[in-house]
């Protein structure tokens, strides 16, 4: 099977840590920063960084619209931590004028966990991932405050959503790419192959 | 708070619990660990960090776009001007800036000054610069930095010194370059050193590791890892004269992680303007045509100082060890 192309969006934020953890679960792995670029990809991993910063610069280079229309036509988007506050429909606690791509039917709050004093680590069961807990670092993180009927929610602490699915999106609060621990990238990866053949299969 | 010794190898973590996991997440949590810290300043990478001395400044740096503000009591160029004792700002303004704005904030304490730190800590800052820039309280020994839950960045003039403060527990570094003077030639220097020592190192037999450590006067486990990563096992910003676009695609093209901007900004003729167009630059460092867009008609630049003018006891570059 020929690895499917995901990009991770490099305008600011852990890009390089996504795509070791890409190309370690079979993808071809490459930055993005222009809207041309997006049209080669079977998959996008927006990472962790400065959401404000990002969808500034989102903006700034002309990119909201451009990753709205590929969210919309389907393609396969994976949001941590600032990733998951791109692709809500709303954000509490942000800037008012912060941009966001959207597609999860999820308000988010942002350093919904409080400061960097209060980030933490801790295992976590993720539906979807075989295997022991996943060791999850939260950073300033947010967490899912209202979820519509079409999210799936893979994980929680507490009470709280921080690992959803809503068909080829897939977001945490978590950074994944921190640990080593690539099953999480490897279930983006199966959710990127399986819309691939689907896409195949109509066509 | 930290349950790692000095030279663990990085990513650092705490002990974690390795057993089942309730669903619904009742597992411990644990903050302060090495990896939160480092990660945190993973997350900042290409990135811009700016001083700034009011609220008012830092809401001009969160507008355009600065991924962390700096809140310390003088920016670095007024530090030279106006002389005398240089200390953490007063605790009052650290906390009208977190106020201020969303985006971390970190705030600097005087290398040594471990009761400093725990009063900036006690603030909420998101991360402390043992910097510099402000007057050391102490000549001998930096602050033990894994005693503290906040993390903090360091600077650095070569490679040595940087794994020296990652022994005393700072989870970023940065180069020092000499804050101040809107003059990028010491900056360029001290990332052109790091990154040689570092190929030197990865060139290096094990076996010679050891005296190398001894050069370095480094702990030759830290030694050992970058000689494996072929890189520094946290984030290396660039510091340090700062002053233009230009500036800032420079470091990033000599392999900064980042960017701090002192002076640069606040000193310029434009502040917001100048904000928002190192922010772009530092993104597409790697690309002309938007370094010669965003460069256009920004105004005046700070004027700065020439590093080769200044006395060595005006070199802030030689604080610390």
């Amino acid at each position: 099977m020929s690895s499917p192309r995901i990009g991770v969006l490099a305008l600011q934020g852990d890009v390089r840590e996504h795509v070791r953890a890409l190309t370690g679960s079979g993808a071809e792995a490459c930055e993005v920063r222009r809207a041309a670029e997006l049209g080669s990809l079977d998959g996008l991993v927006l990472p962790g960084g400065e959401s404000t910063t990002i969808g500034r610069l989102l903006r700034v280079f002309d990119l909201l619209d451009p990753l709205r229309a590929v969210v919309a036509g389907g393609l396969p988007v994976f949001g941590s931590c600032a990733g998951m506050i791109l692709l809500a429909r709303d954000v509490i606690d942000g800037r008012p004028d912060q941009p966001l791509i959207g597609g999860l039917d999820v308000v988010v709050r942002r350093n919904a966990f409080g400061r960097q004093v209060e980030s933490f680590e801790t295992d976590l069961a993720v539906a979807g991932v075989e295997g022991p807990a996943v060791h999850a670092v939260f950073i300033r993180a947010p967490w899912v405050e209202k979820a519509g009927d079409g999210v799936d929610v893979l994980a929680r602490v507490g009470d709280r959503p921080v690992a959803i699915r809503q068909g080829p999106l897939l977001a945490t609060s978590f950074h994944p790419e921190l640990t080593g621990d690539i099953r999480v990238h490897r279930l983006f990866v199966q959710i990127v192959r399986s819309e691939l053949g689907l896409k195949r299969g109509r066509s | 708070m930290m349950s790692d010794g000095p030279t663990a190898p990085a990513p650092a973590t705490g002990a974690s619990p390795s057993g089942p996991v309730a669903p619904g997440g009742g597992a411990e949590r644990q903050a302060g660990t090495g990896r939160v810290k480092r990660g945190m300043a993973e997350m900042l990478k290409g990135g811009v960090i700016m001083d700034v001395v009011t609220a008012e400044q830092a809401r001009i740096a969160e507008d355009a776009g600065a991924v962390a503000v700096m809140a310390l009591e003088r920016v670095p160029a007024d530090i030279r001007a106006q002389g005398g004792v240089s200390r953490m700002s007063d605790p009052e303004m650290i906390a009208g800036i977190i106020e201020a704005v969303s985006i971390p904030v970190m705030a600097k304490a005087r290398i040594g000054h471990f009761v400093e730190a725990q009063i900036i800590q006690e603030l909420g800052v998101d991360y402390i610069d043992e910097s510099e820039v402000l007057t050391p309280a102490d000549p001998h020994h930096h602050i033990d930095k894994w005693a503290f839950t906040v993390p903090f960045v360091c600077g650095a003039t070569n490679l040595g010194e940087a794994l020296r403060r990652l022994s005393e527990g700072a989870a970023m570094i940065r180069s020092k370059g000499e804050a101040g003077t809107g003059e990028v030639s010491n900056a360029v220097v001290h990332m052109r050193t790091i990154r040689a020592e570092i190929g030197r190192l990865s060139a290096l037999p094990s076996e010679e590791l050891y005296a190398a450590a001894k050069e370095l006067r480094a702990p030759v486990e830290l030694v050992t890892e970058v000689a494996r990563l072929g890189r520094l096992p946290v984030v290396l910003f660039t510091a340090g004269g700062i002053a233009t676009p230009a500036d800032a695609a420079l470091m990033m093209q000599l392999g900064a992680d980042g960017v701090f901007v002192g002076s640069g900004i606040f000193k310029s003729g434009d502040p917001a303007r100048r904000a928002r167009a190192i922010v772009e630059a530092t993104t597409m460092y790697n690309d002309p045509a938007v370094l010669a867009k965003v460069s256009r008609g920004l105004g005046e630049a700070m004027v700065g100082i020439n590093v080769g003018e200044l006395p060595p006891q005006a070199r802030f570059a030689d604080r610390g060890w």
